[in-house]
């Protein structure tokens, strides 16, 4: 069965295109609008991989990850944070909260698949 | 696999429009003594989505300014920085080069560089104000100046051998990093090691062996975690190996390394180079954080998680199920809103849908003609399937208008920006009230208010509302106010814009209407009066500024309206300010009408020109020599429009005291239309002539009745001022 993974951005330009990208790789994709909304799917949906931006309305990427952290099925699953940052400060606080790998932005597709199949295969 | 980026070009062009809808609105309400951080956050964000997207799409323009402004922004919700009134009159400017740039890459418009470069220069101007403020931010930049030399200088000897010595790492912790450089360019490796003695003191232990193994010691003040990120995704992070260890004594420099990097390419890495370089990202754009929940197991293997492996788990505290289940409450009905909210639709397709629609309404009429023929008694089962299918088809034709239909705060919202900057440039204080922004109209007509309300807005501002001495001297608080306004009205929207200025002058209008030529005597009313500026070129301003006198008077508002099917009202009292009213129909697409018959063919009359229908007395028709007939109303005598003389037809009655003369009135003037009989009154689907057939003189449109048959929209204006020029 196909991989689903949760796309969480509040730009629906870039949210299309990571789900472009991932569906033409044979990916389930589920977007989400914010971090509220992501968290709400993830509760809803079996999801093997979470790409989610940092800076977002109602609820960041950073508070995303810490609730999701804190549930039992989600303590082992991939998080990526797709940013437009790339300071250290940020990443420090992105490992914090516990997430798997950072990808900064601009979008490359080539590269989101190549770790993403680093991480889920 | 490539990714034709045009396909998300116009979904971001909207993003980012709506994007800057929303900052304007947020700066323009911003509060520039205590400014709401929830405010600042969002313009934040909106910069930062615009930026991340523009970069996707390799927009650079938009890029580099979305990133001054996000600067700036960022210091200022972060508290570094006093929002200042110079700050939102530049990030105004900034947006608006953002919308002309946006405009550009749509291919609508080409956005000038010079104004972006002003721009860009007074956002810099204003985040470095502030730098000089605290001491301490100035101790740090410069800090950090000097550290950005050292590491140029850094780079400038990095392919020879350097010489350059970490002296602040002796106290740093020593690792020694082993991996393999098989699937690695030259160009890599030696990146890699630049990136590395950027870190600290970089020896090479052992020389590389066959399979191009390497074995380095690194003493650095930097964390593991920096040293890791550094290799992580330039080397196969499976052969990867980091061992934190105490120093070492000396041992060979870092020149070998150079040199065996040169032997490795002479042993045949080269050949493979091509391939690889498209392999491994040539900057670090993304990574794994070590230990981190689900890192790729074979980086996880690699022997480097300490520590950090609880790390997800550290952020737990006995509070933990009790946050959880309380924010999951509150994000189930949050998100299933969001879910539901609104979905893209292209304007074409819903124009379809209505098209569709409109087709069943007819088929419908049709159906229902057809089966009035039949008994309802015989054919009950019929009538009252009919009767269902009437009314969903009535329901359904209402919701698919609906979708066409906006709220018109789409309209109002940019207004705020429109008062803000006329009322500094006329140096007057005026405060812009908006109420029933909710009502909805159709979004054809959304379009084109906006221009005519603007004209009206500009025109309260400049002509209506005094400067604040003034107002003082007249009894007013100083800050004047317009308020716009919208709410329904029987089947009509209307819209009003009005203001506690001045008032119009009556005088003053007559004047210059007499000075004009134009018909007026003084015991005109008021109403007939205020008219008067709608004529072609008549201007009430003493003087042209460069805010009115661009050419477009109130007669092209006026007319801009009626093309519409809207009237146009004013009222106004002298001293306390003016108010005018623009009533609209709800939609274009459908029409309120009166079918009216001229021998086999039927006209329907939009209702709301009509005042009433009568049959004459043959007394009160008299025909004028040689400029047709009049018919004598209540003691006013209208001119007679004959519907089968003007459409060239057979009627079935040519007197006009057997027949039916509907008065109709438009822009003031009156004239009576005479027709065979009526028919009924209906709610037609308007179909456009001129893209359907060719436009038809005293025609707007047409629409198609119960029985198939095609029936003229009759565009009484035209009718009615037609008759005014026989007359005269």
């Amino acid at each position: 069965m196909a991989k689903t993974i949760l796309a969480v951005d509040d730009s629906a330009s870039i949210r299309q295109m990571v789900t472009f990208t991932l569906k033409g790789a044979g990916y389930e994709v589920i977007e989400a609008v914010d971090g509220q909304d992501a968290f709400d799917k993830a509760s809803h949906h079996q999801i093997n991989l979470i790409l989610t931006d940092i800076n977002m309305p109602r609820m960041d990427g950073l508070k995303l990850l810490e609730l999701l952290r804190k549930l039992a099925q989600y303590k082992n699953i991939p998080i990526l944070i797709l940013t437009t940052e790339s300071g250290d400060e940020i990443k420090a606080k992105g490992r914090a909260a516990g997430a798997t790998g950072w990808l900064v932005k601009p979008f490359d597709p080539k590269r989101l698949l190549e770790v993403i199949g680093k991480v889920i295969g | 696999m490539s990714t034709d980026l045009e396909q998300f070009y116009e979904i971001f062009f909207e993003e980012s429009s709506e994007l800057l809808a929303d900052m304007e609105a947020c700066l323009l309400r911003l509060d520039v003594n205590s400014p709401d951080l929830e405010d600042l956050n969002a313009i934040f964000r909106a910069a930062h989505s615009i930026k991340g997207g523009a970069g996707t799409f390799g927009f650079t323009d938009m890029t580099e300014m979305t990133h001054m402004l996000e600067t700036l922004l960022d210091r200022l919700r972060k508290g570094e920085l006093e929002v200042r009134s110079e700050m939102v009159d530049a990030f105004l400017k900034a947006g608006d080069v953002i919308k002309a740039q946006l405009a550009g890459h749509r291919g609508e418009g080409q956005a000038d560089p010079a104004v972006a470069e002003a721009v860009c220069e007074e956002l810099r101007r204003l985040s470095e104000d502030t730098q000089e403020a605290p001491s301490i931010v100035d101790a740090k930049t410069a800090f950090s100046d000097t550290k950005a030399k050292l590491v140029s200088q850094e780079i400038d000897v990095e392919s020879g051998i350097d010489k350059v010595s970490h002296e602040n790492v002796a106290a740093g912790l020593s690792f020694i990093i082993e991996f393999s450089s098989m699937d690695l360019s030259s160009a890599a490796l030696e990146n890699l090691f630049s990136n590395l003695k950027e870190l600290g003191d970089l020896e090479n232990l052992t020389p590389v062996n066959a399979e191009g193994h390497y074995k380095l010691a690194l003493t650095t003040s930097s964390s593991e975690e920096d040293v890791w990120e550094t290799l992580a995704f330039v080397v196969d992070p499976a052969s990867l190996k980091i061992e934190a260890t105490t120093i070492d004594g000396t041992s060979t420099k870092v020149a070998e390394i150079e040199i065996l990097n040169e032997s490795v390419c002479d042993a045949g890495v080269l050949a493979k180079e091509d391939e690889l370089t498209c392999k491994t990202p040539s900057a670090p754009g993304y990574g794994f954080f070590p230990g981190a929940p689900a890192v790729p197991r074979n980086i996880e293997d690699s022997e480097i998680n300490l520590d950090q492996a609880q790390l997800p788990n550290t952020c737990s505290n006995k509070n933990e199920s009790q946050v959880t289940n309380k924010s999951s409450g509150k994000t189930n009905t949050a998100a299933s809103v969001s879910e539901t909210s609104s979905i893209r639709v292209s304007i074409e397709k819903v124009d379809q849908m209505i098209n569709l629609v409109g087709e069943l309404v007819i088929t419908q009429a049709m159906l229902a003609q057809t089966a009035s023929q039949y008994d309802p008694v015989l054919f009950e089962k019929l009538y009252s399937g009919m009767s269902q299918l009437e009314r969903n088809t009535r329901d359904l034709q209402e919701s698919v208008m609906s979708i066409r239909m906006m709220p018109i705060s789409f309209v109002f919202s940019r207004y705020p920006r429109v008062v803000r900057d006329l009322a500094a440039k006329l140096n007057k204080r005026v405060e812009l009230r908006t109420v029933g922004e909710n009502t909805e109209l159709d979004k054809g007509l959304i379009e084109k208010i906006a221009d005519p309300l603007t004209h009206l807005v500009r025109n309260s501002l400049d002509h209506g509302v005094e400067v604040a001495e003034k107002r003082t001297a007249a009894g007013k608080p100083a800050q004047g106010t317009i308020t716009l306004r919208a709410f329904h009205q029987g089947g009509s929207i209307v819209i009003e814009v009005s203001d506690d200025g001045a008032g119009l002058n009556r005088g003053k209008i007559l004047a210059k209407a007499k000075e004009r030529g134009l018909p007026v005597h003084d015991a005109m009313t008021d109403q007939e009066v205020w008219l008067l500026i709608f004529e072609a070129g008549f201007s009430t301003a003493d003087q042209v500024t460069d805010v009115s006198g661009r050419g477009v008077g109130m007669d092209v508002v006026k007319r801009n309206i009626q093309s519409m099917g809207g009237r146009i009202d004013i009222e106004s009292t002298f001293g306390s300010g003016t108010r005018i009213s623009i009533r609209l129909p709800l939609t274009l697409a459908i029409l309120d009408g009166l079918s009216v018959v001229v021998g086999d063919q039927m006209f329907i009359v939009p209702l709301n020109y009509i005042t009433e229908s009568l049959q004459p007395a043959a007394t009160d028709i008299k025909t004028v020599s040689g400029q047709g007939r009049v018919v004598q109303v209540r003691g006013e005598y209208l001119p007679v429009i004959a519907l089968h003389e003007f459409f060239n037809l057979r009627p079935n009655v040519t007197e006009i005291h057997k027949g039916i003369l509907v008065i109709l009135e438009a822009e003031g003037h009156k004239a009576a239309l005479f027709v065979d009989d009526l028919v009924g009154q209906h709610q037609v689907v308007i179909k456009s002539l001129e893209s359907n057939y060719r436009r038809v003189q005293g025609a707007s449109g047409a629409t198609i009745m119960g029985d198939g048959k095609v029936a003229l929209i009759l565009d009484a204006a035209a009718l009615v001022m037609a008759s005014q020029q026989e007359l005269v």
